[in-house]
């Protein structure tokens, strides 16, 4: 008999596992059954290792029960970023087609060692720039909330999969929103760690200061338990240091005696009244649930866009150098000498969003330009840590909407870039600060789901988890979509 | 303010080609974002450090230890074009 897989979240896959109900094969094939029956609307999936992942699943149903490990035979979607040892990695570039990662990166050796079943890979936005996976070279997701708005970006493959059930979970990365903002337009939770909570061994780099790895669940327990999986001090990385205590497994129910500061800069003009109506509503279930909420001035948050659209381009110019036809990746057909190797093979691999990254990055960096922009920009991000830093010597957490928007219509930003960057306003200065951060979904607007952002100070993910858990239990907002016109 | 011959600077130095489409695209969407990121330098930031990690980290040393890594073949086995074991690249310039 066929699994139900939809809405289904990872803790119930691992029940329906261990109690013997399913098999791994069984529940594998009944995600592979609903990426077959959903996918050719939702393009969430670059990849689907059908052969991989039945393979998997039968080395886990050959052991018996009771010796598996907990999450053994639980599936996952993987975003495309992270390299998998033999499987195709592209990073959503044509200038990775083809790629096949000789080794594993360290998150992905921790799920094979936990015994997850890898579906395949998930699409995103070109080297994990965009917001809203149009920039794939590959193909563009569709929110599964409604098939012609965005799921967000850059991880909006690892949303939308979660949200079309697709996977009961998925791992996606974060520099200026990535996980957190297409979690909030696809109605899903996204958590970004604390920077250095996991490794970031065998992720394509896009700006290192501010790139870290995180899940990408149905609810906050599953989030809390693929943290803990993956996150970890790992000699491979010397800029990870693990979390000071894991996550477990969240319980929490009321609120009481925390605080919670509204970031007074984020519920101003730039959110859309849809947005700030859930939000609002939100503030009244977290002082229904007994915690204090007040407003909070943050003044340098304001500035975080201008400071992330230096630094972020700058390690992105130099992060990219690295391809250059000579290793791995595309190659150009025809070339005289080295220099226009180089110029071809770039020019052709990469797409218009990069290259203009690449170029605000180089511009940004070049002689005579450094102090004026680079230089300015660390010392804003300085501003914004010192900002934080104030704000959570009153409070416990921040909270504020994820994203100005709710989804927008797939084509609407594309020919602007800045109303593009826009969307990350909210999420970006918790990368400059390294902080922690969660989207859960707090409710609709228009039919489009809305989500809140809480942000805590570094390493408290478990503490920000509980308090999340909470008020995730009071809200009981929806995440599973109506598809194709009813069914789900 | 951002000068079409520089904009012919920059792609030479990050090794992009832009075609005459391309260049009369790009050099007003530079324009454009550079002038929104030049609001920083109306901040008075001084007395402010840049910086350089967000969180407080310490040197990061683990033992010198030798393991196994990837061998010859597995490293050169994505390269487009490789002979006896060497990646091969035109000639320079």
């Amino acid at each position: 008999m066929g699994v139900d897989v939809v809405g289904l979240t990872a803790w119930q896959c691992r029940e329906l596992l261990s109690s013997g109900q399913v098999s791994a094969q069984e529940l594998t094939r009944a995600y592979l059954d609903r990426i077959a029956a959903v996918d050719g609307d939702v393009k969430s999936y670059l990849l689907v290792d059908e052969k991989g992942a039945m393979a998997a699943a039968a080395a886990v149903d050959a052991k018996p029960i009771s010796q598996r490990k907990p999450w053994e035979g639980v599936p996952i979607g993987l975003k495309d970023i992270f390299a998998v040892k033999g499987m195709e990695t592209t990073c959503g570039s044509k200038i990775l087609k083809g790629y096949i990662p000789p080794y594993d990166a360290t998150i992905i050796a921790k799920l094979r060692d936990a015994g997850l079943i890898f579906l395949g890979k998930l699409n995103m936005d070109e080297f994990a720039m965009g917001s809203s996976t149009e920039n794939s070279a590959f193909e563009t997701t569709r929110n599964p909330w409604d098939l012609d708005r965005v799921p967000g970006g850059s991880s909006g493959g690892s949303a939308a999969c979660v949200a079309a059930s697709e996977a009961p979970w998925t791992l996606g990365t974060d520099t200026g929103g990535s996980i957190r903002q297409p979690a909030s337009l696809c109605g899903v939770v996204g958590l970004k760690p604390t920077y250095g909570a996991v490794s970031r061994y065998g992720l394509v780099a896009f700006a290192s200061s501010l790139d870290q790895i995180g899940p990408l669940t149905r609810d906050t327990r599953d989030a809390a338990a693929l943290l803990d999986i993956v996150a970890g001090k790992d000699p491979l990385d010397s800029t990870s240091l693990g979390l000071t205590e894991p996550a477990g497994t969240p319980s929490r129910s009321a609120l009481e005696g925390l605080r919670f500061g509204v970031i007074k800069e984020f519920i101003g003009d730039a959110i859309e009244p849809g947005v700030k109506e859930v939000f609002d509503s939100a503030v009244d279930a977290i002082s229904a649930l007994g915690a204090v909420c007040e407003e909070v001035s943050l003044p340098g948050v304001v500035r975080g866009l201008a400071a992330y659209y230096i630094i972020a381009p700058s390690e992105a110019s130099a992060n990219l150098a690295r391809f250059d036809g000579v290793r791995y990746g595309h190659r150009t057909a025809h070339a005289e000498d080295l220099y226009e190797m180089y110029t071809r093979t770039r020019s052709e691999g990469f797409g218009t969003e990069v290259k203009r990254r690449i170029m605000i990055g180089t511009y940004a960096l070049s002689a005579g330009y450094y102090d004026a922009y680079y230089a300015q920009a660390q010392r804003t991000r300085t501003l914004i840590i010192n900002d934080f830093a104030r704000a959570f010597e009153d409070f416990d957490y921040l909270i504020s909407p994820t994203s100005p928007t709710v989804a927008f219509k797939i084509g609407e930003r594309v020919a602007d870039p800045l109303a593009m960057y826009l969307s990350d306003l909210c999420t970006i200065p918790v990368n400059l600060a390294a902080l922690p951060g969660i989207s859960i979904p707090a409710g609709f607007s228009a039919g489009m789901p809305v989500g809140l952002q809480l942000i805590g100070p570094h390493f408290s993910e478990k503490g920000l988890l509980d308090a999340s858990h909470a008020l995730e239990q009071h809200l009981q907002v929806p995440t599973v979509p109506l598809m194709k016109g009813g069914e789900r | 303010m951002i000068s079409r011959r520089e904009v012919e600077h920059v792609a030479r130095l990050a090794r992009l080609h832009f075609d005459e489409e391309e260049l009369a695209r790009l050099q007003p969407e530079l324009e454009q974002i550079i002038g929104y990121v030049e609001q920083l330098s109306e901040l008075d930031l001084s007395g402010l450090e840049t910086t350089s990690h967000a969180v407080a980290i310490k040197n990061a040393l683990r033992p010198d230890e030798p393991w196994t890594g990837l061998t010859h073949e597995e490293a050169m086995a994505n390269g487009p074009a490789v002979e006896r074991g060497s990646f091969v690249v035109p000639r320079i310039g």
